[in-house]
């Protein structure tokens, strides 16, 4: 069994649940050991690089430097926002002895650097050619839109291998479930991020764009790999429907979902229960 | 910089954001893709030219605006710059000094409440935890009523844990703070 590090991040064990269900239950599917970094600590999120440039690199540090200590050269984080402060932190790092040594001043650990970061876009590539699209005998025959948001498109040297005006990191993975991707004007447009509750009218805005064009492009659901833009469309789509703002419930599903749904798995294992916008019925057979 | 000084705001920008802000040609590519353009009071490419100003005026005018506060992180701005520059991360070290230097729009405020009502909950115990974050939030807000039902409803559908994990690092977590807090900019 192959072994990969794991840094569920803050979302993963909150709101973004979910996320973190699905991502472990494809893994064990896929014959995947996940090792959860020990006493791993939050990456600072926007929060950290919106009031502290310092501790916007050195909380991801240290959990670089703990993933290296426990000998784990690969680590996935399923957050895109994770994904990026962590990644974003070993390519600054990478590029500058200076910082590499002033971190290893505030944080007090060694980090030489051997520690590689994969998204869920890669992970789930990864499964793929490692097997899982033999597992996956329930072609779903979903219309989809896979939505990249900002943190799984943009970030020059940390979203690599993809086009960021135009990402296809999680088209093999879609089809593979049985789903076609449809084409679209929103794939990598913003939702609204972290201002949920703080600039709660943006994010209503820009989540109605996003959920306006899935629906004109003619989308069963939205496909997504990040827990903000998972709770923007999932929990403030509620508020949209309820002002009227949109026409009806769409729902949105993390890829790790749509793949574990494709893998014959419960419902209620990959966490389909806890959305807000009712998506069991996506499955034949469904509620 | 040919020939002029660099200002102390040029100086920063170019050793902390590693931005060289006479490069800007204000071509506007950056607030053409902001998604939270339209809500600002000073555009992307407007921050970068008064930023180039740098001047005491054109500090004042940047330091006291609310688009600072109103960066959502999408990098779309640094993406599309033909000049490969990061009018965000010129953003985040202005916002950095205007929090330092504490007068913050009325408008924005509810932003900052929100950064450090998450900043507390990870300095406290090592990872952020929703329902304090969302307590602290409302105390520093006074946003008080703004999504009161969204909770109960989140923990119905068990996504919210009622006790937050604090890992055992918190300790030295919060001497990382320490550590950041003691840190200054220009």
């Amino acid at each position: 069994m192959k072994t990969l590090g794991y840094f569920p991040g803050c979302s993963l064990e909150g709101g973004g649940i979910e996320l973190d269900l699905s991502v472990r239950a494809i893994a064990k599917a896929a014959g995947v050991d996940l090792r959860e970094i020990e006493d791993w600590n939050c990456c600072g999120a926007s929060a950290a690089h919106s009031l502290n440039h310092s501790l916007a690199v050195a909380l991801p540090y240290r959990v670089l430097a703990l993933a290296e200590s426990q000998g784990l050269s690969e680590v996935l984080a399923p957050c895109a926002a994770c994904f990026s402060r962590l990644k974003g932190t070993q390519v600054r790092l990478a590029r500058s002895p200076e910082l590499s040594q002033r971190m290893q001043e505030v944080v007090q650990r060694p980090y030489q650097g051997g520690v590689r970061i994969l998204n869920i876009n890669e992970f789930m590539a990864s499964l793929l050619e490692a097997g899982l699209a033999q597992k996956l005998t329930r072609p779903l025959g979903l219309k989809v839109v896979a939505y990249y948001g900002c943190l799984l498109s943009r970030g020059q040297d940390i979203v690599t291998g993809d086009d960021a005006e135009d990402p296809k990191g999680m088209e093999a993975a879609i089809r593979a479930a049985g789903c076609e991707s449809l084409p679209w004007n929103c794939a990598n447009e913003c939702c609204g991020g972290g201002f949920s509750m703080s600039k709660t009218g943006a994010v209503l805005d820009l989540s109605q764009a996003v959920l306006d064009e899935a629906r004109a492009a003619g989308a069963d659901a939205v496909v997504t790999g990040c827990p903000m833009c998972h709770s923007n469309l999932d929990m403030r789509q509620m508020e949209l429907v309820k002002r009227r703002r949109i026409p009806g419930a769409l729902p949105i599903l993390y890829l790790s979902e749509l793949l574990g749904l494709a893998a014959g798995l419960e419902p209620a294992a990959l966490g389909l229960d806890r959305h807000f916008i009712e998506s069991r019925g996506l499955v034949r057979g469904g509620v | 910089m040919s020939g002029t000084k660099e200002h102390a705001l040029a100086k920063a920008a170019r050793e902390t954001a590693g931005v060289v802000l006479s490069e800007c040609y204000q071509c506007g590519k950056c607030t053409a893709g902001c998604p939270m353009a339209r809500y600002m009071d000073l555009s992307p490419n407007q921050i970068m030219r008064l930023a180039q100003a740098g001047d005491d005026a054109a500090l004042e005018r940047l330091l006291g605006c609310e688009a600072l506060w109103y960066c959502v992180g999408c990098l779309t701005c640094a993406q599309r710059c033909p000049r490969k520059l990061d009018p965000a991360a010129v953003m985040d070290l202005l916002r950095e000094m205007a929090h330092r230097r504490g007068k913050i729009p009325a408008a924005a405020r509810k932003v900052l409440a929100f950064h450090k009502a998450f900043l507390d909950t990870v300095e406290h115990g090592g990872r952020m935890a929703e329902i304090p974050l969302v307590l602290r939030y409302k105390m520093k807000s006074l946003d008080l009523l703004g999504d009161v039902m969204l909770g109960p409803v989140m923990l119905a559908k068990r996504k919210l844990p009622l006790l937050p994990h604090r890992i055992r690092g918190r300790g030295e977590v919060r001497r990382i703070f320490k550590k950041c807090r003691e840190e200054h900019r220009p």
